[in-house]
């Protein structure tokens, strides 16, 4: 099969390709030579195994992500949907902000705090939230979210992994569109509607995590 | 022309650098090194700076060959770092500014290392890593900040390295982090650590904990020698700062990556960006100790890059403090 290289991610390469007929990416997480080498096997497998267990996951709960079609730890690759006519929610919130269409970007925030809401409640936890992992299909209203790179995703229920995952996000939010801090809270708002049960205890580890963060700064 | 002179003494270095419009005149510096085993206390590491500071600056001025009265502005470091020793180099810095009659500039003491980073290595726009004792950070610039994209959410980096030396009670002379780079070149066996990266954030306490406690007894057990555990400790943790760089490269499509800070001058962490590097067909740029370890020359050229856009301090607001974000600083002089 004819691959085409698209894109290199700090994971690994994605080639563009087709299985069975049907468009798809292949995720290369080829060798990487400034790792040693145990390092790199043990990371390599965890994180293909990470990919594929959450991208099931998140289908069984609802959640839009690619479909995936085969895993080869041998050769290191993950075949799954290439989804078409879509792009990153970072391409997507810089052409909004440079329209200044501000509904838009509005209705974007919620459809993120949605979907997130949604991944916790379902105790999965992304690892590396940012905007590039994130693509958007349509425009406006008409818009759906799917999620991508699960490499650093695992399962749990605990409120401070999700916290983590916000502070994570907030963190790539803020410094990849700067003066969002508005936008934001409306994603951490609708997040809170879509995981009713659990999302009191994120919201205050959320803000412990924030005081943390600030420590570091001291001594340099 | 435009001289500037820069005091730094946020941590157990103190330095004093004189720089001519991009040129460094003079660079001299002093280390407080304690016994193996221990770190360097506040009130010590001031006291060392007060003992050193006239010599250190009568060095600067002979070796750049100039007269205070050349001189157009002093700058010295604000922040982070540790209270007394901050204060206690900002005072001299105050004092000859009114000796000499010139104008004060407060510097970010990470701003410092990136300006100084740009100015040795020509780095146009680089995604960089900023790494020392105290600092942890991943860094990009846009509209008008220095944007911190990840960061250590516990101890940096350097931190957990002097302390892993103290644990094997390895010299702090000159470094202990370059005692652990020399140690680690011997090293064999590989030691699996716990790996803690979140997104483009990383934690080092928990692996720290892990090591700390095993140490003493796979030691004692012959199972591995305290080089195996160098390197392994070495190969795990920049393997998480390479890849934190990586993920903030490829999320902000850069080309380029600089490494500043004291653990910035470790060989082998240089190495291992450079094949990452190489591997995206980006390019590394990096340092060696002069300018990577703290010193007085990039607290001058920052400031230089400061004054030149009228961002001088008047003399009630050129206090010390602890906490001073990198995003904090209005970055007039980059477009």
């Amino acid at each position: 099969m004819e691959r085409v290289l698209i894109k290199q991610g700090a994971e690994g390469k994605l080639y563009s390709s087709e299985f069975y007929g049907k468009p798809c990416i292949v995720k290369e997480r080829f060798t990487k030579s400034y790792r040693h080498p145990a390092l790199d096997k043990s990371l390599t497998t965890q994180r293909m195994k990470a990919e594929a267990r959450a991208l099931l996951r998140c289908r069984m709960s609802g959640i839009e992500c690619p479909a995936l079609y085969m895993v080869d730890i041998e050769s290191r690759c993950i075949i799954m949907e290439r989804v078409l006519n879509s792009v990153t929610v970072r391409e997507y919130t810089r052409t909004l902000q440079e329209k200044d269409d501000a509904k838009n970007l509005l209705s974007l925030a919620k459809q993120i705090g949605e979907v997130l809401g949604r991944l916790h409640s379902n105790n999965i936890i992304h690892g590396d939230l940012t905007t590039s992992n994130m693509l958007i299909k349509g425009y406006g209203e008409n818009s759906r979210i799917i999620l991508i790179d699960f490499g650093l995703s695992y399962f749990d229920s605990v409120a401070e992994d999700k916290g983590v995952d916000l502070y994570v996000l907030e963190r790539a939010f803020l410094s990849t569109h700067p003066n969002t801090e508005a936008l934001f809270q409306v994603i951490l708002d609708t997040y809170k509607d879509n995981n009713k049960t659990g999302a009191e205890d994120v919201m205050k580890k959320l803000e412990e995590i924030r005081m943390r963060g600030r420590k570091r700064t001291m001594v340099g | 022309m435009v001289i500037a002179i820069g005091f730094e003494g946020s941590a157990n270095k103190l330095g004093i650098g004189i720089i001519q419009d991009g040129v460094v005149l003079s660079n001299p510096r002093h280390t407080y090194i304690t016994p193996p085993g221990e770190g360097f206390l506040p009130r010590d590491t001031a006291k060392h700076h007060r003992e050193h500071a006239l010599d250190i600056l009568q060095a600067a001025l002979q070796e750049a060959k100039i007269t205070p009265e050349q001189i157009d502005v002093v700058c010295y470091t604000k922040g982070p770092g540790m209270g007394a020793p901050l204060i206690s180099t900002a005072v001299v810095a105050r004092t000859v500014a009114q000796l000499w009659k010139k104008p004060i500039v407060a510097v970010n003491h990470c701003i410092g290392h990136i300006e100084m980073g740009r100015l040795i290595t020509g780095a146009v726009n680089p995604t960089v890593l900023y790494v020392s004792g105290g600092n942890t950070q991943v860094i990009s610039y846009s509209e008008k900040r220095y944007r911190i994209f990840g960061e250590t959410i516990d101890i940096a980096v350097g931190n957990c390295l002097d302390r892993f030396a103290r644990v094997l009670k390895l010299s702090n002379d000159p470094s202990p982090g370059y005692n652990i780079e020399q140690l680690a070149k011997k090293g064999e066996k590989f030691l699996e650590l716990p790996y803690a990266v979140k997104g483009m954030d990383v934690s080092f306490s928990g692996l720290l904990s892990f090591i700390e406690e095993r140490a003493p007894v796979l030691i004692k057990k012959g199972e591995y020698t305290p080089a195996d555990l160098c390197m392994s400790l070495q190969e795990t943790i920049f393997a998480m700062l390479v890849e934190i760089t990586e993920r903030a490269m490829a999320h902000c499509c850069s080309q380029e990556v600089l490494i500043v800070g004291g653990v910035g001058c470790n060989k082998h962490l240089q190495d291992m960006m450079r094949k990452m590097a190489e591997e995206r067909d980006a390019v590394l740029y990096a340092t060696d100790e002069r300018f990577c370890i703290d010193n007085g020359a990039m607290i001058a050229q920052a400031g230089l890059e400061m004054f030149k856009c009228g961002m001088t301090s008047p003399l009630d607001d050129t206090f010390c403090t602890q906490r001073y974000r990198t995003d904090e600083v209005l970055v007039k002089w980059r477009d």
